[in-house]
């Protein structure tokens, strides 16, 4: 074991010397307390270490103590349900044992280890299994089966295997090869973990949020970012895809945000229940909470954390979706310990490597084949809140994300000072991902879907050019044809593009409600613009009720959404036409 | 100001008393820039302990470790080096970080920037002594901030609620009545449900002029009584101000988890306290972030902000008022940027209100309170709070954007409501929000709030639940039944 002192101290970085042997990302205990760090940086028998607890108090001279190993998670049942720091430890356990304020040098296993769970094999003895296949599953929530794979590396014919009650760490199957399954296996956080092949992405993550759905979506395994100022709506809308997103798992990581957001979520989910299976949100959630004051280097760790125990589930072949919130937090701790190192900084302070190290997390989502013989397919799909100083998208973290990320959702300050939510502005928001999921579309829900899409946005467009006109003749000046684009486009604003997040049948709009409120929106425009050409005057078309009743579709209870818009679009169709010139 | 020094040096002299007897000391100091020094060959230095640093004439000054090595230890000297030698300075490391002396009795004491007494009464007996950088609150005992502090302030009460265990910022600018308004809150504020309530006012950077303001105005009004006031001037070392905060947040811990009060923590200003830290880090010579800000300073500021909060299973709160001036107005400035980030909410103040001698000159439209529906409605407030607040919201924008278009086509071109919209803006600024140094319960607020929607057409109260139109407003006899449809029951 390799054993050095503290030469240095800095804030959270610690040089410690006597440390030769060490390699890069090892993790270390620093002095009395046994602090936990990891080492960043090597020269000679000198080892730099990041801390990811409050140094106050470190002397000199106190000892380091290598573990050799890397930063690693546990990966096994009860991981869902929990709630997490940013290195793993369980925040509810470090209350039971520590109180209500986290104390330094805390060391607590992630997974609890008296809990025995219910095992049942799939294989038996005999069988030939090989890295990544499923010899059985563990119940772990209402909602979520576990499956316990043979660990990366292992692979033979089954000697024994056992049923029944276990702790997390007892042996479960034995191999031929020697392997020693247990139900849980531990994983490096910054190494991905491994899979057969990586697929296209070409099935929505559905979140049942227009705005989203509609307009920008992105399929299962893909990543997308929302940036906005303070006040515009992040964090509502990265709780609202963990509420509705119709992923098996979603992992959620509070990464140097506020405490009482966790608490939010925390009270929140476990009385909500999911719009798929009935249980309670909490059953397929994970949380891992590493808020701005706690420690600056566990907030980088957390982002990690997170993907390590997202791709876990993705390998048992889940669909899982990650919510970072916030990633530019991470991409602070990250220019905080380079400062700390004295590297030479780059654009705005940040270190150099800070779009490599981007890139290197947002490429461990996508849909995958997953290890194992039966080609089990799973994804990861990453939301990424990112919070730019002063709103301004030109700084790096908002750049270099957009670089590696396939769809962005702009959040958009004087839209929520209109009070405007979900405050994504649709003129600067894209997805690059729509061709890859048109066909999933056409073939789910309609053919039909994209093609009101696309006249939506048209639309839209159009509004914002006649806007900049407006404000200068007044809204007077334009004709009938433009004035109706202004009234519908409100329309797709009001009636479509909000929605609130809380409302009792609006807060989740399935795919089927979103294609006939489209459909009735954009029908309304057909039939105004026929009339129009037949000379029968705006006014006399808004004294028919559509507008109310387009504007009350919302609240349509989601079962007997399709069958009354449907009754809608038909009224509108048949009225209007049969409107007379007066 | 003489006095007040030596008064200073003597209570931290009795403060050593019952400290550990192994003082190392060292004449070492080998190198001074700004506020640091460093000192050589020093042994067994722990970071972040505090040092006494003695100068050839007797007088004493205090610092902190910042960076410690086996050759050096680097120092922020927090009276400043001004007077400091390399040859004849000594060190005195004190064995330990930073600790606060904490009782019940520093309710209705004034102390200096780091906490120690300077209102000339008896020293403190100490129940606890504890650091004063705290720790972490654990985000799984957290407990979800409710029930609300009146605040006396329409404007906050009214639109913005301040909620227990939230902390929201005030932004102000350069000659706003920041200082007016802080005092204002402090004689008023109060818990309605009875419990006990404290203030601790950690005032950095201010003027002889606004320290004067404040212990008059708390005399004459005996506000202060229920006040922990920590004074920092702007004259007083600056790197003190790094410490104001925190010692007013352990003492708000201690008041609030310890004895179960209910605690206002008011930090003023905090842009004070950021010049500080962007002072020490340049002397440290490290990366300027942002306006030459440290990169930390997100990190930083949230180990002040993230103090507020409830416990679970604790009666006490804190909630924090902060009050920050933006530099030149500029709300996109590192320092109110990264404040909003952390911080729930925001309460701006405007200078077209204040130029038109409204006060307090609350611009409403950019405030938030994101907390606010977890301290308002039936048993915490009224049950028709969330609908008059968002009503009133709606009708002032409204007319605040007509104002705009007025400016362009003139009023004769507005119809007969828009010209009540205009009429509603205009006396909405000047009675809700100019309420002047009236103290106003939270039902006088709304009744107020209920007379300036009754300018109105009832038509246009979309936001507020039929029911509690027929209940409040105070003339619903005229229009009664016209488009009663429209009147949806948004809440």
């Amino acid at each position: 074991m390799i054993k050095g002192t503290i030469a240095k101290i800095t804030g959270p970085v610690v040089e410690a010397k006597g440390m030769r042997g060490s390699r890069m990302y090892d993790v270390v205990h620093v002095g009395e307390h046994g602090l936990i760090g990891e080492v960043i940086r090597l020269e000679g028998d000198l080892a730099v270490v990041q801390v990811y607890e409050d140094t106050s108090g470190l002397r000199v001279g106190e000892p380091v103590d290598s573990t050799e190993s890397p930063m690693t998670v546990e990966l096994g049942p009860g991981l869902l349900t929990s709630i997490f720091d940013g290195t793993q430890r369980p925040l509810p356990e470090i209350a039971k044992q520590y109180g209500d304020f986290i104390v330094k040098g805390v060391q607590i296993a992630a997974l609890n280890r008296n809990k025995k769970w219910t095992f049942i094999a799939k294989v038996k003895k005999g069988d030939v299994v090989q890295e990544g296949d499923i010899i059985g599953t563990v119940k772990e929530t209402s909602s979520i089966e576990h499956r316990i794979m043979v660990p990366f590396g292992g692979g033979g014919s089954v000697e024994t295997i056992f049923e029944g009650e276990f702790p997390v760490d007892a042996t479960v199957c034995t191999l031929s090869d020697g392997t020693k399954v247990q139900l849980m296996q531990v994983w490096p956080v910054r190494k991905g973990r491994p899979y057969t092949r990586k697929l296209d992405p070409e099935m929505p993550l559905i979140t049942g949020q227009r705005i989203f759905d509609t307009f920008f979506p992105i399929p299962k395994g893909g990543s997308a970012i929302i940036p906005g100022g303070f006040g515009t709506g992040k964090t509502v809308t990265e709780q609202t895809l963990a509420k509705w997103a119709d992923a098996d798992i979603i992992v959620y990581v509070g990464c140097g945000e506020r405490g009482n957001e966790m608490t939010e979520v925390l009270s929140e989910f476990p009385e909500l229940v999911d719009p798929k299976t009935g249980n309670p949100l909490m059953d397929r959630t994970i949380l891992i909470a590493n808020t701005s004051n706690m420690p600056v280097a566990a907030r980088e760790a957390s982002i990690y954390t997170g993907i390590a125990l997202a791709e876990y589930y993705r390998d048992m072949g889940y669909d899982v979706a990650m919510m970072a919130d916030s990633t530019s937090r991470w991409g602070e701790a990250l220019r905080e310990v380079s400062g700390r190192l004295e590297e030479m900084p780059g654009e705005e302070g940040y270190p150099a490597y800070l779009a490599t190290r981007l890139a290197s997390f947002y490429e461990r989502t996508g849909r995958t084949i997953c290890l194992g013989g039966d080609a089990r397919i799973g994804s990861v799909t990453v939301v990424g809140a990112v919070s730019p100083p002063g709103g301004d998208f030109s700084e790096p973290m908002t750049q270099n994300s957009l670089r590696i990320t396939g769809a962005f959702w702009a959040l958009d300050t004087s839209l929520a000072h209109r009070r405007h939510f979900p405050a994504i502005n649709w003129i600067k928001s894209y997805s690059l991902y729509m061709g890859q999921i048109k066909e999933w579309y056409a073939q789910n829900v309609t053919p039909e879907f994209f093609e009101l899409r696309d006249k939506a946005m048209t639309l839209l467009q159009k509004e914002s050019e006649l806007q900049e006109i407006v404000q200068l003749v007044g809204p007077d000046a334009l004709p009938e044809s433009e004035k109706a684009i202004l009234e519908v486009t409100r329309m797709l604003r009001e009636d479509y593009l909000q929605q609130f997040a809380f409302h009792e049948i609006d807060s989740f709009c399935p795919l089927e409600k979103q294609y006939w409120m489209l459909k009735a929106i954009t029908s309304f425009y057909s039939a105004i613009n026929e009339a129009l050409r037949r000379g029968i005057g705006l006014g006399q078309i808004f004294e028919l009720p559509f507008k109310d009743e387009i504007a009350r579709m919302k609240e349509i209870p989601i079962k007997e959404a399709p069958e009354r818009i449907k009754g809608l679009v038909d009224r509108i169709n048949q009225e209007i036409v049969s409107l007379e010139v007066l | 100001m003489e006095k007040v020094i030596s008064k200073k040096e003597a209570t931290a002299d009795k403060s050593l008393i019952g400290m550990s007897l192994i003082q190392r000391d060292y004449r070492t100091v080998t190198y001074i820039s700004g506020p640091l020094i460093f000192v050589e060959n020093v042994h067994n230095v722990s970071y972040g302990e505090m040092v006494d640093i003695l100068l050839d004439d007797g007088a004493r000054r205090s610092g902190q470790v910042l960076e410690c090595t086996e050759k050096y230890a680097a120092i922020q000297v927090f009276e400043g080096t001004q007077g400091l030698d390399v040859a004849k300075t000594t060190v005195r490391f004190r064995e330990e970080v930073a600790k606060l002396d904490l009782s019940i009795d520093l309710l209705g004491r004034v102390l200096n920037g780091v906490g120690e007494p300077i209102d000339g009464g008896p020293r403190i007996l100490p129940e606890k002594r504890e650091s004063i950088t705290g720790a972490p609150i654990n985000p799984a005992q957290r407990e979800k901030p409710a029930d609300f502090i009146q605040t006396g302030i329409s404007a906050i009460d009214g639109l913005n609620t301040l909620v227990r265990g939230q902390k929201l910022p005030i932004f102000s600018g350069a000659g706003l009545p920041a200082n007016e308004l802080t005092a204002q809150i402090i004689r008023q504020a109060k818990v309605t449900t009875g419990e006990q309530f404290a203030i601790v006012f950690g005032a950095m950077g201010i003027t002889h002029r606004e320290a004067a303001f404040f212990r008059k105005d708390f005399e004459r009004t005996g506000a202060l009584e229920r006040v922990v006031f920590f004074m920092n001037l702007a004259d007083d070392p600056t790197i003190e101000r790094n410490i104001t905060p925190r010692c007013a947040s352990t003492v708000a811990e201690f008041l609030a988890f310890e004895h179960d009060m209910q605690v206002l923590v008011i930090l003023s200003d905090m842009t004070n306290y950021c010049e500080a830290l962007r002072e020490i880090s340049t002397a440290r010579e490290e990366v300027p972030g942002r306006r030459g800000y440290p990169g930390y300073m997100y990190t930083d500021l949230s180990q002040i902000y993230e103090r507020a909060g409830r416990l679970k299973g604790k009666k006490g709160s804190i909630t924090q008022l902060s009050i920050l001036t933006m530099p030149d107005d500029d709300i996109t400035h590192p320092i109110p940027d990264l404040t909003g980030y952390i911080t729930e909410g925001q309460i701006v103040l405007g200078r077209h209100l204040h130029r038109r001698g409204i006060y307090p000159p609350i611009d409403s439209l950019p405030c938030l309170s994101r907390l606010m529906n977890l301290g308002i409605g039936e048993g915490k407030t009224r049950e028709d709070h969330r609908g008059v607040a968002n009503q009133l919201y709606a009708a002032y924008a409204q007319g605040r954007d007509l104002r705009r278009l007025v400016s362009i086509i003139g009023e004769e071109a507005l119809s007969e409501t828009d010209r009540k919209y205009l009429k509603f803006a205009d006396d909405f600024e000047n009675i809700f929000i100019g309420q002047g140094d009236e103290d106003r319960e939270i039902d006088r607020t709304l009744e107020i709030g209920w007379e300036l929607l009754s300018m109105l057409p009832k038509s246009e109260l979309k936001q507020i639940k039929q029911e509690h139109i027929d209940k409040y407003l105070v003339s619903t006899k005229e229009e009664e039944g016209v488009e009663s449809e429209e009147i949806g029951a948004v809440s």
